[in-house]
């Protein structure tokens, strides 16, 4: 059972340690930060099957809470990243509750519409500022010692907390219980008939999902200085969704690879205004149509088409998609 | 002036009325959703954008071909709903063998496409559409515009004959039929994928229709669609997709449910709705008329 993952793992922590060398430091946490939130949804689309369209609501909500927490309250830096996170998590807890007694299309519909009434919220309660957001929060020392004023000191700090969340989600997808969550995802009836309890790991892994996915946000927030309500709109929901189907849905760098992708786009055409959208409608259109594997997806599936040798029937071994 | 549970009797009836028509809109949209999801199996995200599109196919021909409101009425349905079969011939009908969620997704694709086409052109601001039916009566407890009556009853018309041709026709049981089993039906000599096809067209025509009837009550815009669409699944969710005649219910019934809100508790108008949807999931997981599968 060969498995490459780690090792590319290594080579890409290796390449983003010696990044800030050639690219701009605000710009790579950026990256991330949405690589962190795109791989956190990736987990329920990717192993669960679950397609979440209100992830912005963990995300925004959580910037929110850190953002709140570290300039009105003045917590420390960690700790109001934190608490955006723990929120996150009871928020995911509640949303899950309500959103995985569906399946399929309509788990896609209640959460867009969970996230809409959060948006709603968000815009109307006083601690969000409304229109104007949470501005100006100030980059306290990390730990009391770490001067994160500097970027590129951040920059590592960032880089660690994505890496932290990377391993939580791989060691997840490998353990016991992600093997239960893609037997789930590929014959719900079975697992239930083989007495798995389905909704309790279906509410964990969502609620994982929307912890790390809260941590994001709340690193973001503290990133950009900045909560505001882009960042719990749907558009944002679909946004995740486009970078992880860019990069390739259930593959494990694909999110990433994703977020870089489309983060890059964006910066290149800022100066075009609402044709990011159309673009973006259109980058959707194509994939779904011609790549819905992905960068990534397509990638592995040419590689093991060229290859058929060792590594490819090896890494389709070592990564058991499970119940055929 | 007498007051009726401490509300004015004229705002309470105003905002009735209001919800009444905002039902309108949530009836046409989630009925045009249940009929493409009963026969393509696909969420057609696009539909917010297809009903802004109607409104914008009103403006435009006002604006540039000289038509007035009474012909985009039937034009405008027509021309969106042929775009409707030119995209269900070329795209959609590609994805009927995989996972529905990718018709979601490329619906979603199609809506980022439409809308920001027209915000490019237009902008966000909105713009106005006269009343075609200006005036109205004073009923003695609240004061009726006209355009409003008109429709809620064209509305509620469309709706039922919609309903009747579905569910009393013979069309409409070759429809039904290939939705229990498109495999059996086509067996028997019927063109199913056509009929997928007139489907989704006629789906799409209804979302311009409520579009065309949106533009003198709302400033006609771009984004008009996509804030609508949100609300209209939940109340898809709520009602369940089974039913006809259930989401022509549900949609008026929770438009005023909303309209009532904004009286007694306004802070609230916006998420009533969404609220609505959880409760009813955790009460009955498949919606109010929807058969659980």
């Amino acid at each position: 059972m060969k498995n490459y993952d780690m090792p590319i793992f290594a080579a890409l922590i290796a390449l983003l340690i010696v990044a800030p060398l050639a690219i701009y430091p605000v710009f790579l946490m950026k990256v991330l930060c949405f690589g962190l939130f795109a791989l956190a949804f990736n987990l329920l689309i990717g192993y669960v099957g679950l397609l979440s369209f209100g992830h912005a609501m963990f995300f925004g909500f959580s910037a929110y809470i850190s953002a709140y927490t570290v300039k009105v309250w003045g917590w420390p830096t960690e700790i109001g990243i934190l608490a955006g996170t723990a929120v996150a998590a009871i928020l995911g807890l509640i949303a899950g509750a309500i959103a995985i007694r569906r399946q399929g299309i309509y788990f896609a519909m209640v959460t867009l519409a969970l996230a809409q009434m959060v948006f709603f919220f968000c815009l109307q309660a006083p601690f969000t500022g409304g229109e104007d957001g949470i501005q100006a929060v100030p980059r306290r020392p990390l730990l009391g010692f770490i001067d994160i004023t500097r970027d590129i000191n951040f920059y590592y700090v960032v880089l660690a907390i994505f890496a932290a969340g990377f391993l939580i989600i791989y060691r997840t997808i490998h353990s016991p219980f992600g093997q239960v969550l893609k037997a789930i995802r590929e014959n719900e009836p079975r697992a239930i008939s083989l007495g798995y309890h389905v909704d309790r790991y279906k509410l964990l892994a969502f609620v994982l999902s929307a912890t790390l996915a809260g941590l994001a946000g709340g690193t973001k927030a503290i990133v950009f200085q900045l909560a505001s309500l882009t960042d719990v709109t749907w558009q944002m929901s679909g946004e995740v969704v486009l970078m992880t189907l860019v990069g390739g849905m259930g593959t494990v760098f694909g999110p990433m690879v994703g977020a870089a992708v489309i983060i890059t786009m964006q910066n290149y055409l800022a100066g075009f205004g609402e044709w990011v959208l159309v673009i973006q409608g259109f980058i959707f259109v194509v994939t779904v149509l011609l790549f819905r594997r992905g960068v990534v997806g397509e990638i592995a599936a040419l590689a093991s088409r060229l290859g058929r040798g060792r590594e490819s029937s090896a890494r389709m071994a070592g990564s058991p998609a499970a119940g055929h | 002036m007498f007051e009726l549970i401490g509300v004015p009797p004229q705002a309470l009836f105003g905002q009735l009325l209001l919800g009444l028509i905002n039902g309108a809109f949530y009836a046409l949209l989630s009925l045009g959703l249940a009929v493409i999801f009963g026969m393509l199996n696909v969420i057609n995200f696009a539909h917010g954008a297809q009903y802004m599109m109607g409104a914008f196919g009103a403006w435009m021909l006002l604006q540039y071909v000289g038509i007035p409101y009474w012909g985009a009425l039937l034009v405008v349905p027509v021309i969106i709903g042929a775009t409707g079969i030119i995209l269900e011939r070329l795209l959609l009908a590609r994805l009927y063998h995989l996972d529905h969620l990718y018709g979601l997704l490329l619906t979603f694709g199609l809506a980022l496409i439409f809308e920001g086409l027209f915000r490019k052109q237009y902008g966000s601001s909105g713009l106005p559409y006269a009343n075609p039916i200006p005036g109205g009566t004073n009923l003695g407890f609240m004061f009726l515009p006209w355009y409003r009556g008109w429709v809620v009853l064209i509305s509620i018309v469309v709706c039922l004959a919609t309903w009747f041709m579905i569910e009393k026709t013979k069309l409409g049981s070759y429809l039904r039929a290939a939705t229990e089993n498109p495999t059996l039906v086509r067996a028997f000599g019927i063109n199913v994928p056509r009929m997928m096809t007139l489907t989704y067209g006629f789906g799409v025509g209804l979302a311009a229709l409520a579009g065309v009837l949106a533009a003198p009550i709302y400033s006609v815009n771009p984004i008009m669609g996509s804030n609508l669409i949100i609300v209209v699944f939940a109340v898809v969710v709520i009602g369940g997709m089974g039913s006809i005649m259930g989401s022509i219910v549900t949609g008026f019934g929770l438009g005023v449910i909303e309209g009532l809100t904004k009286v007694f508790y306004p802070e609230a108008s916006n998420t009533v709705i969404f609220i609505i949807m959880a409760i009813v999931l955790m009460l009955r997981p498949a919606g109010l008329f929807g058969t659980p599968r």
